[in-house]
């Protein structure tokens, strides 16, 4: 059988496979369509947020980015799973507790304000559309690779299955797909990281591999590493090359973003209980840590792999002839993601850090996907990769449009545009939005916005400065009131978003930039690190505010003390 | 329902067992990983020093038993004080 029709077959069982879900998982009533009824177990809720929150980003370019950046890329790895702990502890049991349907309503609730509520929906809105963009892309580009369609029809495709769970299936026909896509994915990411570390340091498990020694040196595979990117010239695999002041507020804002993600947070409002948003907390971040733990070794093994191949015989001899080169990098020249420029005519791959002397080049997003073939796996390992890929995509995809969706039907039509509407006219609405939303997020898929790569910063940033603080002062802070809460997220919002643009140019058009991420505007903070900034001083300016003004109303004080109290959480189920 | 003083109490002992968890999430984090990696560079572990384990693979693993723990010690503190479901 060739890997084409292995490709479709293995592709084609999973979409069948969420379709089926989809089928049984139907939608009838509000609470299902915005909370999957609140009848979710915590671990399959945790393998839900665990597929919500990897996506085609995590899947594909995560490994390759740290595999060619090293100890500097340990930022993503601590500040994506890290967020999990603010999480746990800060928001998700008392927003269970608090029982409504969206972040927003939350924020306007709390904080008694309409305004506030509304600027949690702009923020919501733009984060969570930038976010989609990319899983969009993301799966056109993995259809038109495996499966030899045209990009567009690949991503109608996919569009096609998503609205077909989300909109009939809701946030319950969405959690239960994620559950299905979690094992896919996993598995596709894991199998071909298990033969690696065999192949290359003899252990299987591939995060003890990763501090095991080198078969080939009967060194430790890190120092090999070094070793071999030393003779090349590169930056040493563990060396810090980023300041220590950006990598760590870079870190900061990836964990607070992470914890301020509304698709995120809305996932715990599924569970029965406050006792299972904690745990499931726990449970997501052990699914999520399957593949995290996975993913330095993966990208570490690989640079190790790459290099072998380029210098068969050592980095201290001759590379490999152009003619020499095995299948899998001729098969990756056609994408264009892997190229060779024979500077020098010597007809020989020269990989050398030295730019004007390098004639290869390699795309970050190989790394996972070409795995399977470095390593020499049968063709249905290859197969596997193509539906994990599509899996991570579609997944943070579905839970991504059910937040703008809901935000649409729940926090501006129900709430300001027509309060009268029933439960059923509500439904509907949502369904509409969600049908919209695809609509829009397939238009933008196909037709990206050049800034596409760029808006990660932002969701990232929004995320951080505004809705995490007004979140957690909102729990933990009874003195903060609806004007404090207002000038802080603006505050937060305005400084972030101006800070981003001032480095990336104004709405991403890069000739209006003043400043760039490379020698940043104040110290050496880069413009992905600003959400840490911008979440220090939306807590200043809140606390201020609300200081120098009248305290909260009574009732306010007691839905605070209410959240702040698991029991009765339950009864919110039937609401 | 309990009455406002036991609120209180469960609310701060929960405030306790969160600044504590944080603590550690910090140290684990930022302060092995980022700050402190220098410091630990004399402590060698599979190749490397224990800062690089750390901010790879270390503070994800803390990561997981500080929210276990967390969700154990909540579910006592709970009962403890009547709040729980």
């Amino acid at each position: 059988m060739d890997q084409f029709t292995l490709n479709l077959i293995v592709v084609g069982a999973t979409f069948a496979l969420y379709i089926g879900i989809a089928i049984w998982a139907r939608a009838g009533s509000t609470s299902e369509f915005y909370a999957a009824g609140r009848g979710v177990h915590p671990v399959l809720n945790g393998m839900a947020t665990g597929a919500d929150w990897m996506s085609a980003a995590s899947f594909i370019s995560m490994a390759g980015i740290i595999s060619f950046g090293g100890y500097n890329t340990s930022a993503y790895l601590m500040g994506w799973t890290g967020g999990y702990v603010l999480l746990a502890m800060l928001l998700a049991p008392y927003l269970r507790k608090f029982g409504k349907f969206t972040v927003p309503e939350f924020i306007g609730d709390r904080f008694y304000s309409q305004t506030a509520r509304t600027v949690a929906v702009i923020c919501l809105i733009t984060a969570s559309l930038t976010y989609v963009i990319g899983q969009m892309t993301g799966v056109g580009v993995a259809f038109s690779r495996f499966l030899e369609v045209e990009n567009t029809t690949g991503l109608l495709i996919g569009a096609a299955i998503v609205f077909f769970y989300a909109v009939i299936g809701g946030m319950k026909g969405i959690t239960y797909t994620q559950v299905a896509q979690y094992v896919v994915l996993i598995i596709a990411y894991t199998i071909p990281a298990i033969f690696i570390s065999l192949q290359l340091t003899g252990n299987p498990i591939p995060p003890l591999g990763l501090f095991s020694d080198a078969k080939s040196s009967g060194l430790p595979l890190l120092e090999t590493l070094n070793g071999m990117l030393g003779d090349l010239g590169f930056t040493e695999y563990t060396k810090q090359t980023d300041t220590t002041l950006n990598m760590f507020l870079f870190t900061m804002s990836l964990m607070i973003g992470t914890a301020g993600l509304p698709h995120v947070i809305v996932r715990f409002f599924t569970v029965p209980k406050v006792s299972d948003a904690r745990s499931s907390a726990g449970w997501a971040l052990v699914f999520i840590a399957l593949l995290y733990l996975t993913a330095p070794a993966v990208g570490a093994m690989a640079r190790v792999n790459l290099i072998d191949t380029v210098y068969p015989n050592g980095t201290t001899e001759a590379p490999l002839a152009y003619e020499a080169r095995p299948d899998w990098v001729k098969n990756w020249e056609l994408t264009g993601l892997l190229g060779f420029d024979d500077k020098n005519g010597d007809g020989l791959i020269n990989y050398v850090a030295d730019k004007n002397a390098n004639e290869f080049t390699v795309n970050n997003d190989i790394i996972t996907l070409a795995n399977p073939e470095i390593a020499n796996l049968p063709g249905w390992v290859i197969a596997l990769v193509a539906a994990g890929g599509l899996a991570a995509a579609l997944s943070t995809a579905a839970g991504l449009l059910m937040a703008i969706a809901s935000a649409v039907s729940h926090d501006l039509i129900k709430s300001q545009i027509n309060p009268a509407i029933s439960e059923k006219g509500e439904l509907l609405a949502a369904r509409v939005a969600m049908a919209v939303a695809i609509a829009v997020a397939t238009y933008l898929g196909l037709n990206p916005p050049g800034f596409a790569a760029q808006t990660v910063a932002l969701a990232f940033g929004l995320a951080a400065a505004s809705i995490f603080p007004a979140l957690m002062m909102g729990i933990f802070s009874k003195r903060i009131n609806n004007k404090g809460a207002v000038a802080g997220m603006i505050t937060g919002l305005v400084v972030t978003i101006v800070y981003i643009f001032l480095h990336k140019g104004w709405f991403f058009v890069a000739s209006t930039a003043s400043f760039s991420d490379a020698d940043p505007m104040i110290l050496s903070i880069k413009s992905t690190s600003f959400g840490a900034v911008g979440a220090i001083l939306n807590f200043a300016v809140a606390y201020i505010v609300s200081n120098a003004t009248e305290e909260p109303p009574v009732e306010i004080q007691e839905l605070v003390e209410s959240i702040r109290i698991p029991r009765g959480a339950g009864q919110a189920v039937d609401h | 329902m309990a009455d406002n003083s036991e609120n209180n109490a469960y609310w701060a002992a929960n405030k306790r067992i969160i600044v504590i968890s944080l603590v550690i999430w910090f140290i684990c984090s930022f302060g092995f990983g980022i700050l402190l990696r220098p410091m630990l560079a004399g402590i060698k572990i599979g190749g490397t020093d224990l800062g690089f384990w750390f901010a790879q693979q270390g503070s994800i693993l803390v990561f997981l038993v500080l929210i276990f723990t967390y969700a154990i010690k909540m579910n006592k503190l709970d009962k403890e004080h009547g709040v729980d479901e």
